[in-house]
Order: structure tokens, then C-alpha cells, then sequence
């Protein structure tokens, strides 16, 4: 299997593949536990219409998806924080209304047919060297914000308001939470595709809280996972001719639910042992 | 009990057009130990997080160590209600309590070496230094509960506030986290929302009534009507245990 390494692309997917799993390794970790998947999932959708506003009117890619998705993701951590029972609804409306501007603008982008499933699934395989250096760049500035933050990032997710007793600057390290979520989407979309994005960003930290005790091991956790998860599909599309990013979601999917099977069985051994003591 | 430490005078408050506080006048003083007691949604939680800061009022002034509650919401130290709480949270016991040593403002968040210490000697306060490395999963609600007042603790607070402490503790634990606090009180204000007045009665120094409107009950006298407010049905008191019963009724209701 290690002659597939000789391609240039294989070693670009592998390595955008890990540069991706450490970024959603630790930003997924924040979307789990402060329980903001749908926002994550909002933003993902609301980037498709940065993209066509990027086609339209000739922006480059990150200039015109990053300023649109930042703009939405900013509306919505907005009113997650004013009115908290009506957010959901909020961004649903800007999850559609996203999709459905990115798609118009593309019909009336002239002389251009975008393929929607590259963005949609991805194009780990077609991913240029210059991607790659953005992608570690973003990674090293996620870390740096983690690492001098991480403790009030703690505290925000685990209790807000005592947080906020302590003088914690919970309100602007919240947007600030939200802009490296849009931030990393709109980087990894281009990679990874929109629907990979989630699945990586929810079901390897979701495995890892499981077993993790602190937030860093969870983020450890869920970076190895993402790239098990990322190598293993890989891999099988390679063998078998498949899709490679609806091959990697499809391994983190059977992962998802084998972790869960085991989490019951684990339980139910615990019952019968207790009844048997 | 020479100057008060929390003041509010005339305060209103509602939420989403409905009153949820109406008039009220509050003082407490220091070194008191005071049970807030009234039905669910009368308004403690709420009052609490104004004495806080965490909600402003709508009308009335409310004065903590003489100024307004943001400013001074750093001397309080506050043990929220557990149910508030995500519990499959992936953190220690000991990172629970450094939380009170957060430092305010932007700056890097780490924790030195004089931190754990003062965490951990607040950890042995309150008999839970043991279970440090423990994960908060795997605690009881009791002992949940004084990691929560060990957080408190290192915030090396003037007036410590308690919100329904004991709804999910058992007996033996509820007593427990009573004596805790009048230790506690020998240098602090305590105030602690609590449904269980019959437990705390031989702790506390005076009963605060809340329901919309705020009724005050000087020395530790429980009355039947506080039980009623308490428990929210009839009850009647049997005299085992509380000899100073005298039973007053609010002026204006």
C-alpha cells in the first residue's frame, strides 16, 4: 500500500487529511461541549453562499467566503447570546438562506458550472501545495488562541457565569469562539467539502468525551480519531475506486456507532454484574 | 451585624413583560447567615443574580459593599444550582476548583504553582482532597456540591451565595455541607436558597420569604407559614426541635 505514496497528490491528501484532523480535532472539541453543532452545521451552509458571491463577482475564494461566513457566523453567535430559545430557528433560516444564495448566484454566475458536489464532498485528492501552507498556518494560529486562552475557554464552556463572576471576558471570547469556527470551516470546506466538515468536526470529539478527563486530552483524542478516521478512508477509496470524502465520512459514521455499541454493551456487562454480586 | 453588605432598596424587576420582582427591600449584614425560602418561580434564583450582576433591575438601587454589584462581583463567591451544570463535561475535580483563581481581563490564562496549592488546601476544607484527580463525573451530588464551595472558596469571597445547595444531596450529605458552612460563617456572609428550612434552622440566623415580594424574619424563628412557603402545601409544625416557633404574619398581604 506504500507505493500509492509516490503520487504527489496521495502525499498532499495525506497531509491535508492530518492538517484538517488537528483542526477539527480542537475545535470540534469546543462545538461538542458547548453543545453548538447546529451553529457549526449553520455556518458550514451559510459558507456555500460565500462561495457564490466569491464566483460572482471574481473574488478570490477566501476573500469572499471568509468575509460572508464570518459576517453570518457573527449574526448567529450574535443571537444565540440576546435570545437563546429563538437561535435555533435563527439559523436555520441562515443555513437555507445561505445554500440557497450560493446556489442562485452560481446559476447566474456567466459561463461557469461550478460543480456543487466538489464543495459539497470535497477534493482531497485535487488539493494544491499553496492550500496546504494556508491550512498550516491556520492550524498554528488556533493553537497559539487555544493554548493563551485555554482556561478561560474552559471555564466559559463549563460554567459561563461563574466565568463571567471572575471577570472572564466571556461574551468576546465567545465571538471569538465562533470566528475560528467559521474560520477553520472555510478552510477546511475547500479541502474536505461542507458535509465532511461536520461529520469531522462532531462524531470524533462525541467519541473522545467519552473517555477523555480534561479538554486537551479530549482535543488529543479527537485529532487521533480524525486522522484514523481521514487515513482509513482514504485508504479504502484508493482500494476499492470510491469518493474519497464520502469514504472518510462513511468510517467515521461506522466508528460513531461501534463506540456507542460498545458503550451499551459496556453498560449491560456492568448490570449483570451487579445483579450477579 | 453592624453594616450591611448587600442593600437593596425598592427594587423591580420583570422579565419578558412579566413582574417577577416587585418592592423589594432587602439588607443583609455581615457575618449573617441568611435562608432565602419561597416557591419556585417567585423570584430567588433571580434575585440572586442581581445581587450578582449578572441582571440588571429595572427600577430601584441595589448596593454591594456600597457600590454597584459588577463592580464588587468579584468578592461574592457563588455556588450555582447543579442542575445548570453539563455533567459528562471531561474535567477534573482539581480543574473545577482552579476556575476560582481565573484571572479577569485578557491575559494568558495559565495557572501557577500558589494556585493548585490554595486549590487544593480548599479541597481539604471542605474533605474532598482525595478525590482531586477524580473526574466530576464520578462524584456524588453531595460531594459534587463541595467542589462547587471549594470553587467558591479560593475566590477568597466576603459573602459566599448559595444556590439550592442541597436539592440533590441526601440527608447525611445535606448535614454535612450545613456544618461546612457555619464554619464557614465565622468569617463570612453566608446566604443559601434552600427548600430545606427544618434542616438548616439550627444554622441559620435569619429567613428571607420570596415571592415576587421579599418578607423578612429577623432571628432564626420558623414559622409556619415560612414551611408553607418552603414546601408549598399546608404543614404543621410539631414543636421537637424548634422552640422558639412564633408564628407572624407579613404585613400588607
Amino acid at each position: 500500500m506504500f507505493e500509492v505514496l509516490q503520487f504527489e497528490f496521495m502525499r498532499n491528501a495525506l497531509v491535508a487529511g492530518l492538517l484538517a484532523s488537528i483542526i477539527c480535532g480542537i475545535i470540534g472539541t469546543f462545538v461538542v461541549v458547548n453543545r453548538i453543532a447546529f451553529l457549526a452545521g449553520g455556518i458550514a451552509h451559510a459558507a456555500y453562499g460565500g462561495i457564490g458571491l466569491a464566483f460572482f463577482f471574481g473574488l478570490p475564494y477566501i476573500v469572499g467566503t471568509l468575509g460572508f461566513t464570518l459576517f453570518a457566523a457573527m449574526i448567529m453567535a450574535a443571537v444565540t447570546l440576546k435570545a437563546r430559545d429563538r437561535a435555533d430557528t435563527f439559523i436555520g433560516v441562515l443555513w437555507a438562506g445561505g445554500m440557497g444564495l450560493g446556489v442562485l448566484l452560481l446559476d447566474l454566475t456567466p459561463g461557469y458550472n461550478v460543480d456543487l458536489m466538489s464543495y459539497l464532498f470535497g477534493s482531497i485528492l485535487a488539493v494544491p501545495q499553496s492550500d496546504l501552507w494556508q491550512m498550516l498556518v491556520m492550524c498554528l494560529s488556533v493553537g497559539l488562541i487555544v493554548i493563551f486562552f485555554y482556561n478561560d475557554f474552559l471555564a466559559m464552556s463549563y460554567d459561563e457565569e461563574f466565568a463571567q463572576l471572575r471577570g472572564v471576558p466571556v461574551k468576546g471570547l465567545y465571538f471569538l469562539l465562533i470566528g475560528m469556527i467559521a474560520l477553520s470551516i472555510v478552510m477546511i470546506i475547500r479541502v474536505v467539502g461542507l458535509i465532511l466538515v461536520i461529520a469531522l468536526l462532531t462524531i470524533p470529539p462525541y467519541i473522545a468525551e467519552k473517555y477523555a478527563r480534561s479538554l486537551s486530552m479530549m482535543m488529543l483524542i479527537s485529532t487521533l480519531l480524525c486522522c484514523m478516521f481521514t487515513m482509513t478512508g482514504l485508504w479504502l477509496s484508493y482500494i476499492f475506486n470510491l469518493t474519497s470524502g464520502a469514504t472518510i465520512i462513511m468510517v467515521a459514521v461506522a466508528a460513531f456507532f461501534i463506540s456507542f455499541l460498545v458503550q451499551y454493551l459496556n453498560s449491560r456487562r456492568l448490570y449483570s454484574k451487579a445483579i450477579g454480586d | 451585624m453592624d453594616k450591611p453588605v448587600i442593600d437593596i432598596k425598592n427594587l423591580w424587576f420583570s422579565f419578558n413583560g412579566e413582574p417577577v420582582l416587585q418592592d423589594v427591600n432587602f439588607t443583609l449584614y455581615h457575618k449573617e447567615f441568611l435562608a432565602m425560602i419561597g416557591p419556585n418561580g417567585g423570584g430567588k434564583t433571580t434575585l440572586l443574580k442581581l445581587m450578582l450582576g449578572l441582571f440588571e433591575a429595572d427600577r430601584g438601587e441595589i448596593r454591594v459593599f456600597g457600590r454597584p454589584p459588577k463592580q464588587v462581583a468579584h468578592r461574592i463567591g457563588y455556588v450555582p444550582q447543579d442542575i445548570h451544570i453539563n455533567k459528562n463535561f471531561p474535567i477534573s475535580v482539581l480543574d473545577v476548583v482552579l476556575m476560582g483563581k481565573l484571572r479577569s481581563g485578557i491575559s494568558w490564562s495559565h495557572y501557577k504553582k500558589d494556585d493548585r496549592i490554595t486549590a487544593q488546601a480548599a479541597l481539604k476544607k471542605v474533605e474532598m482532597e482525595q478525590f482531586k484527580n477524580r473526574h466530576i463525573d464520578e462524584l456524588s451530588g453531595g460531594q459534587r456540591q463541595r467542589v462547587f464551595i471549594a470553587r467558591a472558596l479560593v475566590t477568597e469571597p466576603e459573602i459566599l451565595i448559595l444556590d439550592e445547595p442541597t436539592a440533590s444531596v441526601d440527608a447525611k450529605g445535606q448535614g454535612e455541607i450545613y456544618t461546612i458552612l457555619k464554619d464557614l460563617n465565622e468569617k463570612v456572609t453566608i446566604l443559601v436558597v434552600s427548600h430545606d428550612l427544618l434542616a438548616l434552622s439550627s444554622y441559620i440566623k435569619s429567613v428571607a420569604c420570596v415571592n415576587r415580594r421579599v418578607h423578612f424574619h429577623g432571628a432564626a424563628e420558623v414559622t409556619e407559614e415560612m414551611l408553607e412557603m418552603a414546601y408549598q402545601c399546608p404543614v404543621e409544625l410539631i414543636a421537637h426541635g424548634l422552640p422558639h416557633r412564633v408564628l407572624r404574619t407579613h404585613n400588607g398581604d
